[in-house]
């Protein structure tokens, strides 16, 4: 059995480690050290638990037991999941977070003595506060996240569901969390507390279900944030650092990430929030657009065109994960690699279902790092560029986005891609994207639309060049 | 008068934010993925938590309703553990430089 004090150093060091751990990100060279550090904290932070405990009685064969069960679980999952499914795993991850959290707080609610809070009934008041908001916090994640896995995952429909009254509902819900805390901390009735975990679930599960799945890049950070905040509110309540410095930052990254993907779709945190974009203005413009002429081709015409080229910008998005297109579209850039022609990636910021989704599919299909280019690296270089090849992106190339300021999405940042000398836009059909508006990139005269699936399209242009 | 514990553990907390501020801006979009995968990962410190709850029983009785929340918790905390550690080195040992051509 280890000192308070000298656990409390080694938790320190394991958060320390973790801030090292996020800092290793700053570029890939450094990041797998980084993540070294990671395992690193966390292997400490176990053992001091251990340690400081001191009880290795038969109690402590079932915690291993659990740990292996649960170990074995994550190593299964973390080396089968293929590349593409990385956005439903992550909001997979977030609810287990969320529900151990929840299971902690209730741990401790049941048995303040373990950890040093009182005796049940009267347990210290700040320690009943952080519990309650750790436990509300954990069950939104919890449940939240689920929503986000189901609609990522197709089981539910990715497209929002709205009804009437629905906001002035979740500020009640909200409203009467905060009311139930209060009414806890006064009472201390264990009735409460399940209560209060059963709204926090039911909110949690309202809030997300009216987010299209477009905006699920917000939802993942959001709920990223969510899951650190619980985190944080525990780490208060078993007075501990690891666990209080871990969930800051875990906090702040989420938020910067919801940030970041607001800022790339020029909407309001609260307007994504809110939900419901894009299920409404569907029709209006469509109808008369749909008559305007679009020029259509082959893949014999498109590797006639990318043959010509001296350079080609590739824009990628959520299409081409759906296709799963990134390994025929790397082979596609290798044969025009070999025909002198220079090559590069445009990544837009919302490309994708989450922060640098389209990032790890190239990296999986072995694209160099330091050929993809964020938004405002690369955006200036579309005037120089022969030809940009479209696959899979939609709403981020469409240049409505700058000239009509009556569109949904008009001041989002978009990828200048018309500015090419010839633009190749593979999609399926004429459909409007997520924002429900069309894409006037379809009918401009450099545009030559190639409708097939992506990965198919992809392979016979491959097939043309040779 | 003494200083509150919690003041203190409010400050690290507080400082820790700004550290994440900081650190996650200087973090390059093209692996923002692997963030959001290890900030998942290191969320689930919370096992720490998980193990004080499942070890609280005596020896008479390992199993009660409070250990045994604990000892869910820690095979929850488990999966994300090792699956979030995991799927980020998978996902970092992708990230690969342009080879040197000709």
């Amino acid at each position: 059995m280890i000192s308070a004090n000298l656990s409390a150093i080694f938790y320190l060091i394991s958060g320390v480690l973790f801030i090292l751990a996020l800092r290793g990100l700053s570029s890939p060279e450094t990041s797998r050290q980084g993540n070294f550090f990671g395992i690193l904290g966390m292997i400490i932070a176990i053992t001091v638990t251990f340690l400081s405990i001191g009880n290795f009685s038969s109690g402590f064969i079932y915690v291993l037991i659990f740990l292996l069960i649960g170990g074995l679980i994550g190593a299964f999952i973390a080396y089968k999941i293929p590349m593409t499914a990385m956005p439903e795993l992550v909001a997979g991850f977030h609810s287990l977070v969320g529900l151990a959290a929840v299971f902690v707080a209730i741990s401790a609610f049941l048995n303040p003595v373990a950890f040093n809070l009182g005796t049940p009934g009267n347990i210290k008041l700040g320690s009943l506060i952080e519990m309650s908001i750790g436990a509300a916090v954990g069950a939104i994640t919890f449940s939240g996240s689920i929503i986000a896995f189901l609609k990522l995952q197709g089981i539910m429909s990715g497209s929002p569901i709205t009804f009437k009254g629905q906001h002035p509902l979740n500020a009640l819900i909200l409203i009467s969390i905060i009311i139930l805390t209060y009414l806890l901390c006064s009472t201390q009735s264990s009735n409460l507390f399940w209560i209060l975990l059963a709204v926090s679930f039911l909110i949690g599960f309202l809030l997300i279900i009216p987010i299209g799945g477009a905006d699920m890049p917000v939802v993942i950070s959001m709920l990223n944030s969510y899951s650190g905040w619980a985190a944080a509110g525990i780490g208060f309540t078993l007075e501990n650092t690891a666990l209080i410095i871990t969930g800051a930052l875990v906090g702040s990254s989420g938020a910067i990430l919801s940030y970041i993907m607001c800022k790339g779709m020029n909407r309001s945190f609260f307007n994504v929030i809110l939900g419901g974009f894009g299920a409404t203005e569907q029709s209006a413009s469509s109808a008369n657009k749909e008559q305007k002429p679009v020029k259509s081709g082959n893949a014999e015409d498109a590797a006639f065109l990318m043959k010509n080229a001296s350079s080609v910008i590739i824009v990628p998005g959520y299409g081409m994960a759906v296709a799963q297109a990134q390994h025929a579209l790397r082979e596609m850039v290798d044969t025009l690699k070999k025909n002198n022609i220079k090559v590069s990636y445009a990544i837009h910021p919302v490309a994708g279902r989450m922060p640098g989704h389209m990032n790890v599919l190239l990296a999986e299909a072995n694209v160099p790092y330091d050929e993809v280019f964020e938004l405002e690296e690369i955006n200036n270089d579309f005037a120089n560029a022969d030809v940009a090849f479209v696959i899979g992106a939609n709403d981020v190339t469409n240049p409505v986005a700058k000239t009509d300021p009556q569109s949904p999405i008009y001041g989002m940042p978009v990828l200048d891609v018309e500015k090419c000398k010839s633009v190749l836009f593979v999609k399926r059909s004429l459909s409007p994207g997520y924002a429900g508006i069309d894409n006037d990139l379809f009918y401009k005269d450099n545009t030559l639309m190639l409708f097939a699936d992506a990965k198919k399209m992809t392979e016979e242009i491959t097939k043309n060049l040779d | 008068m003494e200083i509150d514990p919690f003041i203190f553990r409010l400050s690290i907390f507080i400082l820790s934010i700004f550290i994440g501020y900081y650190v996650v801006w200087s973090v390059t979009p093209s692996l923002h993925t692997p963030l959001m995968s290890v900030t998942n990962a290191i969320s689930s410190v919370i096992i720490v938590g998980a193990i004080i709850a499942g070890l609280a029983g005596d020896s008479n009785s390992i199993f009660n309703t409070s250990s045994i929340f604990g000892f869910l918790a820690i095979s929850l905390a488990a999966v994300n553990i090792f699956g979030g550690f995991l799927v980020t080195q998978r996902m970092l040992a992708m990230y690969k430089k342009k080879k040197k051509e000709k």
